[in-house]
């Protein structure tokens, strides 16, 4: 077995060192009744990489990658091109084969990594300070909520109708197991996001509000009278962002008075992977650190002074603290923000810039063309990379109709909220650097017939 | 940018060792590496676009009207940089890592290979489920053989880490628990139990409280029976467990906890131990998750992405969350989620995530079971039990072995800092094996060995390797038990020598400033 580095002659002689006769003396402690007395039933024997490999490759060919064909799904996982380089760095075994770094001497590669992680993910959410991951949006939004909870010590939150609805379904689930009450809404197929029902369901006992920035259906809402309302009232606002290429052209959450900024990094530097693993981002304000939970990397210095990085607040943490932890996190996304840290890198400010003019230009021209097709309405007002169409005909249908075309032609609100019917018409359009303008014909062309 | 970016110069002049000082801080191949922030001029990019066609914006008036401050670097600084910080780290691709409870085995390049085939890589989770057969097939097939492995009878694949199923396995209990309309308020949980038990019930709103430990290091059988009664929901067992031994009595464990209508949750961090050897659902196991970057090889890659699928029990199968992977009579595969669940699986407790789950640990986790196959994966668990009695019987005679008397161990041997003189103390040990070339071992946990050492050093370690380690930890140990102080200041050869951490706490620095800006806040 090519991965075992034993030989029959090895095991003999460390048997003979260890004074056992055989390898199964060693499970004596295994009650012999629990012992399988042969190779586990119905799993085949070793097989070589080649056989493996071809094994593999078949199943991999039996789904359409979305490079092969027109492609426009968006929703929480975006299709950006990663820059060869990107997956190079990753790949370097010192970062891919090492541990959390709780021996900060031998691990300053991925403590400097997840500092200045930390730094661009403050920044370009417009925050303070950002923890080194967590395992995706949707569980950085969840703890986001939690923490609320525990600084406000109020235990009702306030999700707008343009949350994710995996997002808000996550956070039911949870919230059935804590103290925590969500109010929640369905989303309207309106030109602008919801902001004034948001702000008339604050209270005085209102924790949190959450709002997606851009918004499911794509709509850019003016966070500050939502900031405003929400202080006013002594809750904090939880902004979720699913498409960070966005912040290179809008204003950050936490310039418009966000408390706490959550978010979906997949979109720089990861790919869609069928959903995971993706790299959660998660900031907030400094007065607040001590009740954010994640992995957190802080500046320090050696025994000969020398600047150097370590893990630091980790009472907050779960090894430590036991049942008093702020959060269920241990093992955090640290490849992927890697990942997400190398392409920002990359981009800098001019990049990320340039990466994002692109994106909205491209959304422009394919949000003016698809409009353009008789009975199709464009339903935002605003929008970044993605937006919402209203269809004369049910949208998922008219979804799997195009896959019949060879175009992937978003994603139908039928699909994220099964059995409501006034959004059953909604088609929502991502629109990145990765479309040229073929697909947008292709995907004209596609829409056009299964309208009619 | 400066010369000599850390500012930092070895303060002795060349000695008889020929340490020297350099201008700019670099030790030959050990490079220092500025921060990205300090590198920036300003204006650099690593990406070139396409020219960007006219369009009226459409962003409601919410232009960005400032810099965000983002650092960018050119491709040929940016390879450099994290090539640069890489070599900074230690790695199972540059030696043995013996962290218990950890399994810091070999990660298969074929893996790697594989999870980034098109088909894979390159799949959004919400693409029309006809156009995506593929992925679906490989979470049902990656099912099928946890199942199979395990003895059990479902399992939920979307938790996203070790820690993320035990609160899947717990809430499935609640659920259970809840769907008979019994409210139990306390879990159970051996105080050598990992950080993440206590943690997870907690979370799932319960009361947590301590079961002891017998001088075996074992569960105390008669402790626990006494304290089972009609308000315990779960005990969450660790099996192997943490001390590197099996507990024998898990079935009357197992036994005793139904017999008051509880569940058994098992920590599974440590099937590597058993994987292919026994299953776990022959012990009366009602959930357990199975950390597929660790038994089933996917890269921790520094602390995550994990992956925690809960393999269930026919009784808590039921209550397991969406989306799943089904499969159909006519071979086809679909999701079942928010849409269908309450035909097709009515007591799912909810979404744990957003997605489906880790599928790129999936793709991994399934080419690693498909490549040791049934014989190989008995393999691995007699070979990572070999190498770790081997290591146990081979240090014995230098260093304390609390449970060496008892018996073999499984797949972790553990050590206690008895004997060691003075003040010098695992810490120093450990520290003093970096300066060897090894990363440490787990030092003080479980909690409940003093000073303990846990050592797992996975099958994938060769017998030289094995031997080279066993050397340096008994040179260093005799050092220790002599009171060898120069051990307090180890290590001497790594990157940095050791951190202050009470500094990094009292005083938090958790994003980089400017020097202009950090100068003007002091």
């Amino acid at each position: 077995m090519r991965y075992l580095p034993l030989s029959d002659a090895d095991r003999s002689e460390m048997l003979r060192v260890i004074g056992a006769g055989s390898i199964d003396e060693l499970f004596n402690d295994v009650p012999e009744e629990a012992r399988l007395k042969g190779p586990i039933h119905g799993l085949p024997m070793h097989a070589s990489e080649l056989a493996v490999e071809r094994h593999m490759t078949a199943l991999s060919r039996k789904n359409v990658a979305a490079g092969d064909v027109p492609f426009f799904l968006g929703c929480g996982a975006y299709r950006h091109h990663i820059p060869a380089s990107v997956d190079h760095i990753i790949q370097r075994g010192e970062f891919l084969t090492s541990y959390t770094p709780y021996q900060p001497e031998i691990a300053q590669g991925t403590l400097q990594m997840m500092f200045e992680f930390q730094t661009q993910v403050a920044r370009l959410l417009g925050c303070e300070v950002a923890n080194a991951s967590m395992y995706d949006g949707s569980t950085a939004m969840w703890e986001a909520i939690l923490m609320a909870h525990r600084i406000t010590r109020r235990n009702k939150t306030v999700i707008s109708s343009g949350v994710h609805p995996h997002y808000v379904n996550v956070a039911k689930t949870l919230a059935q197991f804590s103290e925590d009450a969500l109010a929640t809404a369905l989303p309207q197929l309106d030109a602008e996001p919801d902001t004034d029902r948001l702000i008339a369901k604050i209270g005085p006992e209102t924790s949190a509000v959450v709002v997606q920035y851009p918004d499911i259906l794509g709509r850019i809402a003016d966070l500050v009278p939502i900031a405003e309302a929400a202080h006013a009232a002594g809750a904090l606002l939880i902004a979720v962002v699913t498409e960070p290429v966005a912040l290179g052209l809008i204003k950050s959450p936490g310039e418009m008075g966000a408390d706490i900024v959550v978010g979906e990094g997949q979109s720089i530097g990861v790919g869609l992977q069928f959903g995971g693993p993706y790299v959660g981002l998660f900031a907030c304000r400094e007065k607040h650190v001590r009740q954010m939970p994640g992995r957190l990397a802080g500046e320090t210095v050696d025994a000969e002074g020398k600047r150097g990085f370590v893990l630091t607040l980790s009472t907050r943490e779960q090894h430590i603290r036991r049942e008093k932890a702020t959060s269920n996190i241990c093992t955090s996304s640290v490849l992927c923000a890697l990942a997400f840290t190398a392409h920002l890198t990359l981009l800098g400010e001019k990049g990320l810039r340039q990466l994002a003019s692109l994106n909205h230009a491209r959304a422009c021209e394919a949000a003016d063309r698809l409009a353009a097709i008789p009975g199709v309405e464009l339903v935002n007002d605003s929008f970044f990379n993605e937006f919402t169409l209203r269809l004369p005909v049910e949208a998922r249908p008219a979804v799997h109709a195009m896959v019949e075309k060879g175009v992937l032609g978003g994603v139908s609100l039928g699909r994220l909220y099964p059995g409501v019917d006034a959004l059953q018409n909604g088609l929502v359009v991502a629109v990145t650097e990765t479309v040229t303008d073929e697909d947008i014909d292709a995907f004209e062309g596609a829409l056009k017939e299964v309208v009619q | 940018m400066t010369v000599n970016p850390s500012g930092w110069r070895p303060s002795a002049p060349a000695n008889e060792r020929g340490e020297v000082q350099t201008v700019t801080g670099n030790r030959a191949l050990m490079l220092e590496e500025p921060l990205i922030f300090e590198i920036d001029d300003g204006e650099s990019t690593g990406v070139d676009f396409a020219e960007i066609p006219q369009h009226r914006s459409r962003l409601g008036g919410l232009e960005r009207n400032r810099d965000i401050g983002l650092p960018g670097l050119s491709e040929p600084e940016t390879v450099r940089h994290y090539t640069r910080l890489s070599r900074q780290n230690y790695a199972i691709d540059l030696g043995l890592f013996p962290l218990g409870s950890c399994t810091m085995k070999h990660n298969p390049r074929l893996n790697e290979k594989v999870a980034r085939m098109p088909g894979f890589a390159d799949v959004h989770p919400l693409q029309p489920q006809e156009t995506v057969q593929g992925a679906l097939e490989v979470i049902n097939q990656l099912a099928f053989w946890l199942i199979d492995l395990t003895g059990m009878h479902g399992v939920a694949m979307s938790p996203k880490a070790g820690a993320h199923g035990e609160l899947c396995g717990l809430l499935c209990i609640r659920a259970a628990l809840e769907a008979r309309g019994d409210k139990r308020e306390v879990v159970l949980v051996p105080e050598s139990a990992h950080g993440t038990n206590p943690a997870t019930a907690a979370f799932a709103g319960y009361r947590v409280e301590n079961i002891p430990a017998n001088a075996a290091g074992r569960v105390d059988l008669e402790a626990l029976k006494a304290r089972l009664g009609p308000d315990v929901a779960a005990v969450m067992i660790t099996n192997p467990n943490t001390c590197g031994l099996f507990e024998p009595d898990m079935k009357a464990i197992s036994d005793a906890v139904h017999a008051v209508g509880a569940f058994v949750y098992c920590d599974g961090a440590n099937f590597n131990a058993i994987v292919g050897k026994v299953r776990p659902g022959d012990l009366g196991i009602d959930a357990m998750h199975i950390n597929l970057h660790k038994t089933f090889s996917t890269p921790h890659g520094g602390g995550g992405p994990g992956s925690g699928p809960v393999v269930l029990s026919e009784a808590l199968s039921p209550y397991g969350p969406i989306p799943y992977a089904a499969k159909y009579p006519d071979g086809s595969f679909k999701i079942v989620e928010e849409e269908t669940a309450d035909e097709e699986h009515p007591g799912a407790f909810g979404r744990m995530v957003a997605f489906h789950g880790q599928m790129g640990m999936f793709t991994r986790a399934l080419t690693y079971i498909l490549s040791h196959g049934a014989d190989g994966l008995k393999q691995v668990a007699e070979d990572s039990v070999l190498n770790a009695n081997y290591i146990l019987r081979s240090l014995e005679d230098v260093l304390d072995a609390p449970f060496g008397k008892s018996g073999p161990c499984m797949h972790e041997a553990i050590f206690s800092d008895k004997g060691f003189t003075g003040d010098v103390n695992t810490l120093d040990l450990a520290k003093a094996l970096i300066d060897e070339g090894f990363h440490p071992m787990t030092m003080y946990f479980p909690l409940v060995v003093h000073g303990a050492m846990l050592v797992e050093p996975t099958e994938t370690e060769s017998k030289a390797s094995l031997d080279q380690f066993i050397a340096a930890v008994r040179s260093i140990a005799e050092r220790a038990k002599a009171g060898d102080q120069s051990l307090k200041a180890a290590p001497f050869l790594a990157p940095r020598r050791r951190l202050d951490e009470t500094l990094a706490a009292r005083k938090p620095i958790l994003t980089y400033r400017d020097p202009e800006v950090a100068q003007a806040a002091e």
